[in-house]
């Protein structure tokens, strides 16, 4: 009287993958909230700007339009990329890894120039609560959209080393998730913040 | 799906038309807030319901969120959040709006 | 740029000589333990098998050794407040104000982050795969990270004692005092940055526990079969991932205003610093129930196996699990009822708070309800959840007169409200990780833990604890507020002495609990757990042996019912062997996790003495430890069946040298024995 065997031991299964698509939704969840009480912040103290600038005295449309349209831009480049990897087209994805970066660079260098451009006239973080508030909340989106380059650069590293393995293509697919959550991220951004602020 | 855990996107069809839409959705916002054309709470209820359905159009466009495509615990944990969210910001909203009436802080 | 930042040698503890001992201590603490790792040889063991272990089990246990250290160094804090109250009427006692403030934050953050967190992660860690039948943690590479931030946490902590001070601020650290304006020394630094690290293990903890429990049950262990305690596993997590959040915002914040003079929560220039109390508190409730909802979940174990009886009521205390869960991100504010809301805000979370009580005495009932009629069974677990059941629904009750903000109002920062909240932390959490310690340290290590001690152990921790606290209760009405240092009203001073006689027979309970494992260590040839069963339980984690095997079970088990190591022990089907064994794949070791651990405790470091090249430093090095990591492919190895059929045999051995049920001398004992010869 005994038991059947089971074959319920595979080399990294599909189960795994799935696993950690799955975790990493939860994981982005848990950042969601993150903002979520930074967004919430950030309208407390829309009025303790404590005699400094308000943001219509600081922010910029076109600046805003610039970053958003980059943002954007990127996210639909990153899609590209995916789309490709899908189809097995290695250098295709690269390249397509490689546009997503320059135009999430070119959103960084935006925000960059912004933020030292307030910094320098005395408009820094320290100045008031209400811009504490906002260099932290959109300061927190530029580093998560500095470590996504970063991350996408080790991807095209293990891309072009490993090539288009299922680990390598599910780390993509991960990446992926952060980048597009990022973009949600940045249409609140420019809805709370930017947007009300200059009308 | 496949073996990656995510559902494959062959084709860049669906990113094409949620860029086109997103950057429908983007461009109305921007243009109001550009002309003054409208009142301001009319702007900023239309700025509020332009980003609400653009990140829809993310989620289903981009991430291929679907209620068939996705598996349930994904999109139960999204609600959950979305419902969480509610409370916490919310519940700080009512709570620091109140404080400040009363208090002036 | 100072290569040490504000490091000087002003910040060793030579201007007090209770400094200087607490510095002592610490140091002569982590001396010991590495000059006996050195005696016994065991240096290889430690770094080889354990620090670089992958392994739930064993990371559950070193979580749970941090956990006992810490409770130590938690109590000594207690025992100097308890000593310094009962003798500072009039004078000064032998505390200064500085040292008695940097005493009381260290013991709740100890308590709390580095006592109750790493006790339930390791409870969890150990026994729930196990529970639901599967080999590992969903990730068991992030579960090793998570072991070491907390540690990273912890070391901050009683490195404070011996470089700089700690913080003054409680445990809460409400600006404006705990701002860089008020408090621009190290202290409130150190216990950001040990809050910040180890509340990041605990947020990807819960990810990991909760992606376990949805993805990785055996076959047929569907969501309503899973035992008690994963259910409430289950809603810990989604806890823990959903509030940590609001303490990293709220900390975070409170870093940028200390460290780049950013105006979140000062006095002037725009600051709120009620926001801060509002979202503390918002990660602050949920992490109550953090707290508490695994030890409800090893009192439903423990109260089901030695009452001999199923479980009652299964599906409410699984709804009320999930209603306290929900609830639980419904009434924080009650913790600032006094902060200046108006009526209406008060009111509600006033209701939402007498709201939330109703679960808790649905699950009181069901464990009442689960002892009649069954045949009670003695022994410590047992013991801490009957002390549980009677003392915990006393702190329940005065949190549901707190919960009136009229009566709030009154007692509010009071001893009262010091009495509330430990009759349901001690009752509550404390005997219900002991009681889980004492329940399944067998299936640890293989043997019995002694039973003497641990019922001693048990009469001193209750028998303390209501001579401790019970006065405080009454202090609280008669308007004496918490935290003083010393005081002036004679009429308190009766009970604050009664209240350190408490405190000394709860030191009692720990020395019988540190008796209880010496002896226990000794004697563990004469109390071996020769099945894996040594109670005769009802879920998964008892069909395994006593250690398990690495990869738990060498064949996934078919799961038919509630109870499912219960119900194959009724079929007969407990202990087969199948014809074939396959091969299994466990994860490798890696040093990695430690290495990450020990970078963020580096970091912390830097950032509380200003070391800026040292923080970027460490965060690069962890930057590049986790591309390391995930860039490799290679993390598992292969098990193959003929060793995995070894260890199986092995086991069946042992098996077959204990043929009847280990309980059934118990006076009391009503089973079946339960393990059929092996052929």
């Amino acid at each position: 009287m005994t038991a059947t065997t089971t074959m319920d031991a595979t080399p990294i299964s599909h189960e795994k993958y799935e696993e950690r698509a799955f975790g990493f939704w939860i994981y982005l969840m848990s950042d969601a909230i993150i903002f979520a009480l930074l967004f919430a912040t950030y309208v407390v103290m829309l009025g303790n700007t404590a005699g400094g600038p308000t943001g219509k005295e600081l922010f910029s449309l076109e600046r805003a339009a610039g970053e958003t349209a980059l943002l954007l831009l990127s996210s639909a480049t990153f899609g590209f990329a995916a789309v490709a990897l899908a189809n097995a087209d290695k250098s295709r994805s690269l390249l397509w890894l490689l546009v997503t970066v320059a135009l999430g660079a070119g959103f960084l260098f935006l925000e960059f120039r912004e933020f030292r451009g307030m910094i320098a006239q005395g408009a820094g973080p320290d100045r008031s609560g209400f811009l504490s508030a906002f260099f932290t909340l959109v300061g927190t989106h530029g580093v998560h959209v500095s470590i996504g380059i970063l991350g996408i650069f080790v991807i095209i590293g293990q891309v072009l080393i490993k090539g288009l393995t299922t680990p390598v293509v599910s780390r993509l697919a991960r990446l992926g998730l952060f980048w597009h959550f990022l973009d949600i991220i940045w249409v609140a951004i420019f809805s709370v913040v930017y947007l009300p602020g200059l009308f | 799906m496949d073996v990656s855990g995510f559902p494959v996107e062959r084709s860049i069809r669906p990113y094409l038309i949620g860029l086109g839409l997103a950057l429908i959705l983007t461009a109305i916002p921007f243009a109001l807030v550009a002309t003054h054309a409208l009142p301001r709470l009319t702007t900023l209820v239309i700025i509020a319901i332009a980003a609400v359905i653009q990140i829809l159009v993310h989620l289903g466009f981009f991430l291929h969120i679907g209620f068939r495509s996705t598996p349930r615990e994904n999109l139960i944990a999204m609600a959950f959040a979305a419902v969480l969210i509610v409370f916490m910001v919310g519940g700080t909203l009512w709570i620091m709006f109140d404080l400040h009436h009363r208090m002036m802080v | 740029m100072e290569i040490f930042g504000r490091l000087t040698i002003d910040s060793l503890p030579f201007y007090s000589a209770i400094a200087a001992s607490g510095a002592a201590v610490t140091m002569l603490g982590a001396l010991s333990v590495m000059a006996l790792i050195t005696y016994f040889g065991a240096w290889r063991l430690v770094l080889f098998d354990w620090v670089s272990s992958l392994d739930h089990k064993k990371i559950g246990i070193m979580y749970i050794m941090i956990a006992l250290v810490m409770l130590l160094r938690g109590f000594i804090d207690a025992a100097m407040m308890r000593s310094q109250q009962a003798i500072a009427y009039n004078n000064d006692g032998y505390l200064p104000p500085g040292h008695f403030d940097q005493i009381f934050t260290s013991h709740g953050t100890i308590m709390i982050f580095f006592m109750a967190m790493p006790f339930l992660s390791g409870l969890i860690n150990l026994i729930m795969p196990q529970q639901i039948g599967a080999r590992d943690v969903a990730f068991p590479f992030m579960n090793s990270v998570n072991l070491w931030l907390t540690a990273a946490g912890a070391g901050l902590v009683l490195i404070s004692l011996v470089i700089g001070q700690f913080s003054t601020a409680g445990w809460t650290g409400y600006p404006p005092y705990s701002g860089a304006e008020y408090n621009p020394g190290v202290g409130v630094d150190y216990w950001l940055w040990a809050v910040l690290i180890s509340g990041v293990g605990s947020t990807m903890s819960g990810i990991n526990f909760l992606v376990t429990i949805i993805k990785c049950r055996a076959p047929g262990m569907y969501l309503f079969r899973m035992p008690l305690f994963t259910w409430t596993v289950f809603v810990t997590s989604i806890l823990m991932i959903f509030a940590f959040p609001a303490l990293t915002v709220a900390c975070g914040m409170l870093a940028l205003d200390r460290t780049f003079g950013m105006h979140f929560f000062t006095n002037a220039m725009g600051g709120n610093m009620m926001n801060y109390i509002n979202l503390f508190w918002l990660w602050g409730h949920p992490e109550v129930y953090i707290l508490i909802l695994p030890a409800f979940g090893v009192f439903s174990e423990v109260v089901a196996t030695f009452s001999q009886k199923r479980l009652f009521g299964y599906i409410s205390l699984v709804l009320a699990t999930v209603a306290i869960g929900l609830l639980s991100f419904t009434v924080w504010l009650h913790h600032f009822f006094t902060m200046g809301s108006s009526a209406n805000v008060n009111a509600f979370f006033g209701i939402m708070t007498t709201i939330i009580a109703v679960p808790t005495g649905v699950k009181v009932f069901d464990w009442l309800l689960t002892m009649y009629r069954g045949r009670i069974i003695f022994k410590p677990p047992m013991l801490f959840t009957i002390g549980f059941l009677v003392t915990f629904v006393i702190g329940g009750l005065s949190g549901v007169l707190l919960a009136m903000p009229p009566v709030d109002y009154l007692l509010h920062n009071t001893t009262f409200l010091i009495a509330h909240f430990h009759n349901m932390i001690i009752p509550g959490v404390l005997f219900g990780y002991l009681a889980g310690y004492m329940f399944w340290f067998p299936k640890a290590f293989g043997f019995k833990l002694n039973e003497k001690w641990g019922a001693w152990s048990f009469w001193c921790w209750i028998i303390g604890f209501y001579i401790a606290f019970m006065p405080l209760y009454v202090l609280g009405l008669m308007g004496m507020p918490r935290r003083m240092e010393h005081y002036d009203v004679a009429a308190w001073q009766m009970h604050l002495i009664i209240a350190a006689v408490g405190a000394f027979i709860i030191f009692l309970g720990i020395v019988c609990l540190g008796v209880q494992l010496a002896l226990s260590i000794r004697d563990r040839q004469q109390a071996l757990d020769l099945t894996g069963d040594p109670w005769n339980g009802r879920s998964l984690e008892w069909a395994t042996s006593s250690p398990p095997a690495p990869y738990n079970f060498a064949v996934l088990p078919k799961v038919r019912s509630v109870d499912a190591f219960w119900d194959m022990k009724q079929r007969g089907v407990a202990y087969h062997q199948p014809d074939r064994y396959v091969d299994l794949v466990l994860p490798k070791n890696s040093f990695i996790g430690a290495f990450i651990g020990g970078a963020g405790f580096v970091f912390g470091f830097a950032m509380v003495w200003y070391m800026w090249w040292l923080a970027v430093l460490c965060l690069a090095a962890i930057a590049l430890a986790v591309i390391v990591r995930a860039s490799d492919d290679d993390t598992d190895y292969v098990m193959l069946a003929s060793d995995v059929k070894e260890i199986e045999d092995a086991r069946c051995a042992e098996l077959a040298k204990a043929p009847r049920n280990e309980m059934a001398d118990d006076p009391g004992f009503a089973g079946e024995p339960v393990l059929e010869a092996s052929a």
